[in-house]
């Protein structure tokens, strides 16, 4: 197995494989990434990198792709949904 | 061939928000009006300004003039469309000189009857925690705020049509005796309000204006980051300046959170395209002021011309030596702002009536002495 | 911080791969840069549950004497460079020439529910899975156009979901036309045999598609017009792609000319891959879909090219030729059926950044207008994902390319490194 990485997604802990995304570790507590401008919650569409749906806040920075940004130990991560 | 020209009480060219708010005020007088514009309602410096309504108080006309309209945008402060959001204004002093010049123009607004107060830099912190530490203080302006000009435009259009006026999807190719000439050869026959902006000198070459460039950045949604239209007390150097090149501090809340960064101001540059040094100078002027703005993430960049006249106060009435002809445009950064009383001021004259304000620091003719 | 190389490389994919090696042969100091923090693009995307297929692994592998440049995201031009975003901060790339493999994204349009999460694209299931989302036990209905269904569903079965059916648009006359064509590409035959095999017993069925996506906080069930009546279908995930769209804003942000001949422009090339501007290259799906092997050899022939090989370059026309064949193919058997531009209906969000419902757009004409009155395509995807599915759904075409191309800190576009926390906490 391969090594595992620990984070927090609004405050529970999540663990996920190495190289994993930070999408990956959302995914394990909620699928309401963000809130949309009419309130209305979003998750991943693309999983690329294009369409910006699944935007979180990662280490207070706001607005970061999660699904393009890998996981690392100890990282904080939070929803806004 | 001749076809019988379509007859109007006044035919005003160009829908930006002078041009549409000319064509508003007409029509609400009963006035029969055409309106020209072939690109989209609002497309050209309307939709690339910030849409500030702002007070400037270094030119006494220009003060005038935008209290007259400041007033006159009030009406607008309930229109969904027009995103009107009563944010304030904060001058920001980056020394004890700079505030000491503030209380100046906190003098001169006053007698303008615009309410402007000092702060102390204490109230400015407690209003504005991103500022850099270090400031002065300042100078706030609490009931100016900040509007979505294109629709605004879209919306004096659709009143206007409301009345009956016509809208030509076309351009204007020239003008005629008693009328205009659009691109598909149409004539329209009657009173023509030349309200092009920078595309002034097209139709109306006797009128020198030049096209000062502008850059803005519109980063996501990051709301409660900054609560108020923010500049440095020193904006009006570089506003009004005559330098080939210049960037202030201006930086606004959008209601919807979003944060738009301003500003820069070039003369000779005549393409519209992106310049990467020019982003670079005004970003850095605006993280001088708030550090955290390095971190936030810009969406989009453009940039647009400000019709700008060589003493920097607009056309307003008249064109010299024409009959039935009048010009409406020159307003530089704050045609938003005095587009409403710019617009009653044309049609008072046009209907020969005396305006509410002095006309005459405006006249176009000032041009011909 | 500043860098030079001769041959620079935009999009580690399969193209992007091969033209970096390519030029690496020669000796060319080069550069693969991309966006994601691994190289193999989207079709060799990094699994972190299986190895990858052995050839992807060698491409990928085989970075030999190239400066991998992970995670860079090019947001603007200046005068031959790129202004660059990376994690640390900004860099300045520049190069004696460029070759653009930025590759393809999915087409996705709109329809009833589609904004619900757990609606995704059918290749951004894919991707998602490969990133380790939890798909094992869920049900899964895949949907959409093109051959990228059964790779998606392979990738799902792989992981563990339960694929309830894949539900191909096109008629079942015309996928089964296409299907005997392979036989004039043999290793893409046997591929396909494979594939059939493993997904043995996954109801595949034609003519079919996704109406409308219901669910509550996340999709439950879908509505699906079949060729027999209209089946609803339960399951906890909708993959829904219509097949693939280049990217080409870089390219056209560097002033290249693009070829609007189809509805979704494509960075325009002569037989070589050179662009409209000099010492600029594009290679793969970025100039019209084709697929891998296309992919693999223009990415070669461009790392020639780039590198100022062009007689080797040359000897790869043949071959290219033949590959780019089968894009055509595949744009005739998977046409889209008209109907799919009628599924959103007057209330469906088409601007998922700024939700702008698809009945705010009636009488418009064209992009910038309708941004202007509407917000449309103003968000954070720039129009990627409206302003594609507008172009399809026959509205208007996308408006043009600005910096930044994506999103980017204000600290990138102002040539400088962000704010450590630190230092904010100094500034606020």
């Amino acid at each position: 197995m391969s090594a595992r990485i620990r984070l927090t997604v609004n405050g529970h802990p999540v663990e996920v494989p190495a190289g994993a995304s930070v999408a990956v570790a959302v995914a394990h507590v909620t699928l309401r990434f963000r809130r949309s401008v009419s309130d209305t919650p979003r998750a991943p569409l693309c999983g690329m990198g294009v369409c910006f749906e699944c935007r979180v806040q990662v280490d207070g920075v706001a607005h970061v792709r999660a699904c393009m940004t890998p996981a690392s130990e100890g990282m904080q991560v939070v929803t806004d949904a | 061939m001749t076809v019988a020209a379509a007859t109007f009480d006044l035919i005003v060219i160009g829908a930006g928000i002078v041009g549409a708010a000319c064509a508003d005020a007409a029509s609400a007088e009963g006035m029969r009006v055409a309106m020209i514009e072939p690109g989209p309602i609002g497309g050209g410096a309307t939709a690339a300004a910030m849409g500030h309504l702002v007070a400037m108080d270094d030119d006494p006309a220009e003060l005038a003039l935008a209290r007259y309209s400041l007033r006159l945008w009030e009406s607008f402060a309930d229109l969904k469309e027009a995103e009107f959001s009563r944010c304030g204004t904060l001058w920001v002093a980056r020394n004890d000189h700079e505030l000491a010049a503030a209380s100046q123009r906190i003098a001169r607004l006053a007698a303008a009857g615009i309410d402007a107060r000092p702060l102390d830099a204490a109230a400015l912190y407690e209003r504005e925690p991103a500022l850099v530490p270090g400031l002065a203080g300042g100078m706030l302006v609490p009931r100016e705020a900040v509007v979505y000009p294109p629709r605004v435009a879209q919306n004096l259009v659709q009143r206007a049509q409301s009345r009956g006026a016509r809208l030509y999807a076309r351009r204007a190719q020239a003008l005629q005796r008693h009328g205009v000439r659009l691109d598909d050869d149409t004539l329209l026959s009657g009173p023509v309000l030349v309200a092009t902006g920078c595309a002034l000198p097209a139709l109306l070459p006797a009128l020198p204006m030049r096209a000062r460039k502008g850059h803005l950045v519109i980063t996501d949604r990051y709301p409660g980051f900054i609560r108020h239209q923010l500049l440095e007390l020193g904006y009006a150097d570089s506003a009004h300046g005559d330098a080939d090149s210049s960037v202030a501090f201006n930086v606004q809340p959008r209601p919807t959170g979003q944060i738009l960064i301003g500003s820069s101001r070039e003369f000779s540059a005549n393409d519209a395209d992106v310049s990467p040094a020019m982003v670079q100078r005004m970003l850095e002027r605006s993280f001088a002021f708030v550090p955290g703005l390095r971190n936030l993430q810009a969406l989009r960049v453009w940039t647009g011309f400000r019709p700008t006249t060589p003493d920097g106060r607009p056309y307003l009435g008249a064109v010299p030596g024409a009959l039935d002809q009048w010009v409406a445009a020159g307003h530089e950064g704050l045609g938003v702002t005095t587009a409403l009383g710019s617009a009653k001021l044309m049609v008072d004259l046009i209907q020969g009536r005396e305006p509410a304000i002095d006309p005459a620091p405006y006249a176009p003719s000032r041009m011909a002495a | 911080m500043r860098d030079h190389y001769d041959v620079l490389v935009i999009g580690a994919g399969p193209a992007g791969l091969a033209a970096a090696q390519t030029a690496a042969s020669h000796g060319a100091r080069v550069g693969l840069l991309d966006a994601q923090p691994r190289p193999g693009g989207q079709v060799w995307r990094h699994d972190v549950q299986h190895p990858l297929p052995r050839d992807a692994r060698n491409a990928v592998d085989d970075l030999h004497g190239v400066d991998w440049l992970a995670r860079h995201s090019v947001v603007a031009t200046e005068s031959s460079s790129l202004r660059v975003e990376t994690p640390q901060g900004s860099r300045l790339l520049s190069y004696g020439a460029l070759v653009i493999a930025t590759g393809a994204r999915e087409l996705l349009l709109p329809f009833p529910g589609w904004t619900l999460p757990g609606v995704t694209g059918a290749g951004g299931l894919q991707a998602l899975a490969k990133q380790g989302w939890p798909v094992a036990g869920r049900r899964v209905v895949i949907a959409g156009s093109g051959p990228l269904l059964l790779a998606a569903a392979d990738t799902l079965r792989k992981h563990g979901a339960q694929v309830v059916g894949i539900y191909e648009q096109a008629n079942a006359g015309n996928v089964r036309s296409f299907a005997a064509q392979l036989r004039h590409w043999p290793a893409r035959a046997w591929q396909a045999a494979g594939l059939r095999l493993r997904l043995a017993g996954i109801p595949y069925r034609f003519g079919s598609f996704v109406r409308k996506a219901h669910g509550d906080d996340c999709v439950q069930r879908v509505d699906i017009d079949t060729p027999h009546g209209v089946q609803t279908v339960a399951c906890d995930l909708l993959a829904v792609g219509y097949g693939l769209v280049p990217n080409t804003e870089l390219a056209a942000l560097l002033g290249c000319a693009l070829d609007h001949s189809d509805i979704h422009p494509r960075v325009q090339v002569d037989a070589l891959l050179r662009t409209s501007v000099a010492n600029v290259y594009a290679a793969g799906e970025s100039c019209g879909i084709a697929g891998l092997a296309v992919a693999r050899i223009e990415g070669a022939l461009a790392g020639h090219r780039a590198a100022g090989h062009v007689d080797a370059a040359r000897a790869l026309l043949a071959p290219r030729d033949r590959e780019r064949r089968f894009g055509a193919l595949l744009a005739r058997h998977f046409a889209l059926d008209s109907r799919l531009h009628k599924l959103a209906d007057d209330l469906t969000l088409v601007c998922r950044c700024e939700d702008v419902r698809m009945g705010e757009l009636t009488g418009f004409t064209d992009a910038r207008a309708a941004k202007l009155a509407t917000r449309c395509g103003m968000g954070a995807c720039q129009g990627r994902i409206c302003g594609t599915a507008l172009a399809e759904l026959g509205r208007f075409p996308r408006s043009g390319s600005r910096p930044p191309i994506f999103p980017a800190r204000l600290a990138t576009l102002a040539g400088l490194s962000p704010l450590s926390s630190d230092d904010a906490q100094r500034g606020s």
